[in-house]
């Protein structure tokens, strides 16, 4: 159980999050979801006791992380920027680490097995391939056998062979009963992998609901229609209350009225129609709604870039974000 | 691979008690010895203690006899057996910034604050490892060199034995001050968090402050010559403090200095816990 209560936490004049509250429930997979720049890593380096919040609390199992008595047996987590010096093996990197919490060797061989790193333990890790290094860092948080797992973007740079790996993983640690806490900036990944999300743009909260929930209740539901009658079409469907659009290839968006509407309507009028399609938002769009939301609120002083991955940006410059 | 195949069973209930020193110790003693700059710092610290102290005694021996009555008035044979010590306060310093700065420099912090929260306690663990393997290693080669320089100069010029009066004060000390100072470097990089910041920084303390006090009037410079770190190491690791004595100020007697040098060490690795405790790392 991972719980946020009005986090709040600046690096300068950078409102990174802003009074963010949520609760992370065990037995489940919830994702953790925003643009790049939202605040996702800051908010779990913040669970993780690694940066000290400037309001608020993060509690995990009911405690402040500096408060457990063994953190490694209560949380793991697989964070953002790399962990692990370069010079050390991989076994050493994991024995350090169990040393602290009296954690037996064969243990650090057992994890070592689950990642698939038995037969490179003895190499250094700066050698590794970036594949490995997520597997060595997801052993470390499987180390102490937590029952609260956090995974910052984990399938970063990944080969898709890794990501299969990692998302199996993920649901099994979740069938297990365990609290998992995944963050990634695309809902189409989260789309596969979680029950859950907690949505967060601009540090702040955007939505925190069942996965399913998100796409049932997004209001972009319509109908994509195809017709070499368009002029017809249009004005009859707009006079039974719809709103028509048109879409880049030709065919019409219509929202506002049901497949079966728009085609009885079609019979009547006799229009002849090529495509009828229902359609619903992808989580894609409905992600893409939530948060274009929140990065128009507060309008001129959001700086948006779009970067490679088409992902959304945003620079919240600090003093005005509140 | 296979996940299924693996299971990792339900989570178990909390062992009793607390993470603590003693695993902490282990494990800092494992981070210790399984990076290569440890053995590499090492190495260094015997070429520079034991190697500059052959190198400095044979040197003496050889040239004894060609040498003018001035080159023997004075002579300390104890202190120049122990000439590598200064280069090795140096190369005792990279090891103690190293065994900091790399945690930083590589994001092993976060991991090893992950797995142990309490920050002063990491800190005074790292320190304690540290000051242990720095006084063994810093103890055997001021020795080493003490021994194997007197006997390269018997036969050719006064040489000292271990039980003279000051002498195995000299050596010991010797050994005690580098330890100190690799403490002080360790604590440098705590609050600086960066090898190479805290490396300029401790190579400035040590041997950049005594240059620039000569810009200051002589009076001034007598005042504060004697609370410099390389002064008070120097002057430890010589049996006679007249020959030695700087600029001509007085200096303090050798366990007053070393007094101050462990005082100094004590303030930075005190700033850097707190700085620690409430930084994000
Ligand atoms: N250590 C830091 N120092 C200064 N600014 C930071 C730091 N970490 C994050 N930020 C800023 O905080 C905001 C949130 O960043 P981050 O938590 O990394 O977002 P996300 O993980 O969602 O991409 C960004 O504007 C980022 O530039
Ligand atoms: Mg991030």
């Amino acid at each position: 159980m991972i719980e946020a209560h009005s986090l709040t936490k600046r690096y300068g004049k950078t409102l990174a999050v802003d009074s963010l509250s949520f609760e992370v429930r065990p037995g489940q997979v919830t994702g953790f979801l925003g643009p790049n720049g939202s605040g996702k890593s800051t908010t779990m380096r913040v669970i993780m006791g690694l940066d000290l919040p400037d309001g608020g609390s993060a509690m995990i199992n009911g405690r402040p992380y500096r408060d457990l008595p063994w953190p490694l047996h209560e949380v793991g987590a697989l964070l953002e920027a790399k962990a692990i010096h370069p010079g050390r093996t991989a076994f050493n990197h994991l024995w350090m680490l169990a040393q602290t919490h009296g954690i037996r060797r064969s243990r650090v061989d057992e994890v070592l097995d689950l990642v698939g790193l038995s037969e490179v333990a003895g190499r250094r890790a700066g050698k590794f391939s970036l594949g490995m290094g997520q597997r060595l860092g997801i052993a470390a948080a499987l180390l102490g056998d937590p029952s609260v797992l956090l995974f910052d973007e984990p399938v970063n740079g990944l080969d898709p062979e890794g990501i299969l790996w990692v998302r199996t993983l993920l649901r099994h640690l979740a069938g297990e009963g365990r609290t998992i806490f995944v963050s990634s900036h695309l809902m189409s990944e989260m789309a596969l992998t979680a029950d859950h999300v907690v949505v967060i743009g601009r540090g702040r909260l955007i939505a925190d609901r069942p996965v399913a929930e998100l796409v049932a209740g997004s209001s972009r539901r319509f109908v994509k229609v195809r017709t070499p009658q368009a002029e017809v079409l249009t004005p009859v469907v707009v006079g039974a209350g719809g709103t028509v659009a048109p879409g880049t290839d030709g065919s019409l968006t219509v929202t506002g009225l049901s497949a079966e509407a728009i085609g009885d309507l079609a019979g009547e009028h006799g229009v002849r129609l090529h495509e009828l399609t229902p359609l619903q938002a992808s989580l894609e769009e409905a992600f893409m709604d939530l948060t274009r939301d929140s990065l128009e609120f507060g309008g001129h002083d959001v700086a948006r870039t779009v970067t490679d991955g088409g992902a959304v940006a945003s620079t919240a410059p600090g003093g005005t974000a509140r | 691979m296979s996940v299924e195949s693996v299971s990792l069973g339900p989570a178990r209930p909390l062992p009793p008690g607390h993470y603590g020193p003693i695993g902490q110790l282990r494990s800092e003693w494992t981070k210790m010895r399984t990076v290569r700059s440890t053995l590499w710092t090492l190495v260094a610290t015997i070429i520079a203690v034991v190697g500059i102290g052959a190198v400095a005694t044979a040197v003496t021996a050889a040239r004894w006899r060609s040498g003018g009555i001035v080159d023997h008035i004075g002579f300390d044979p104890t202190a120049r057996s122990l000439a590598g010590v200064f280069l090795g306060q140096i190369v005792i310093g990279v090891l103690g910034v190293l065994v900091m700065s790399a945690e930083y420099g590589t994001g092993t912090i976060r991991a090893t604050l992950s797995a142990v929260p309490n920050r002063p306690l990491v800190l005074a663990c790292k320190a304690a490892v540290f000051a242990v393997v720095a006084f063994v290693a810093s103890e055997i080669l001021t020795f080493g060199a003490f021994f194997l320089g007197q006997a390269l100069l018997r036969g050719s010029t006064p040489y000292a034995t271990i039980t003279q009066p000051g002498v195995a004060r000299a050596v010991a000390g010797a050994g005690l001050v580098l330890t100190v100072l690799g403490l002080f470097a360790l604590g440098l990089a705590t609050i600086i968090r960066h090898t190479a910041g805290a490396l300029t920084a401790y190579v400035g303390l040590l041997l950049v402050l005594p240059l620039i006090l000569q810009a200051f009037p002589v009076s001034f410079q007598h005042q504060v010559i004697k609370f410099m770190p390389l002064v008070i190491g120097e002057h430890m690791a010589a049996t006679n403090p007249n020959v030695h004595a700087f600029g001509g100020g007085a200096l303090l007697s050798p366990w007053i200095g070393f007094g101050f040098l462990c005082a100094y060490a004590a303030v930075v690795l005190v700033v850097g816990g707190i700085l620690m405790h409430r930084r994000d790392a």
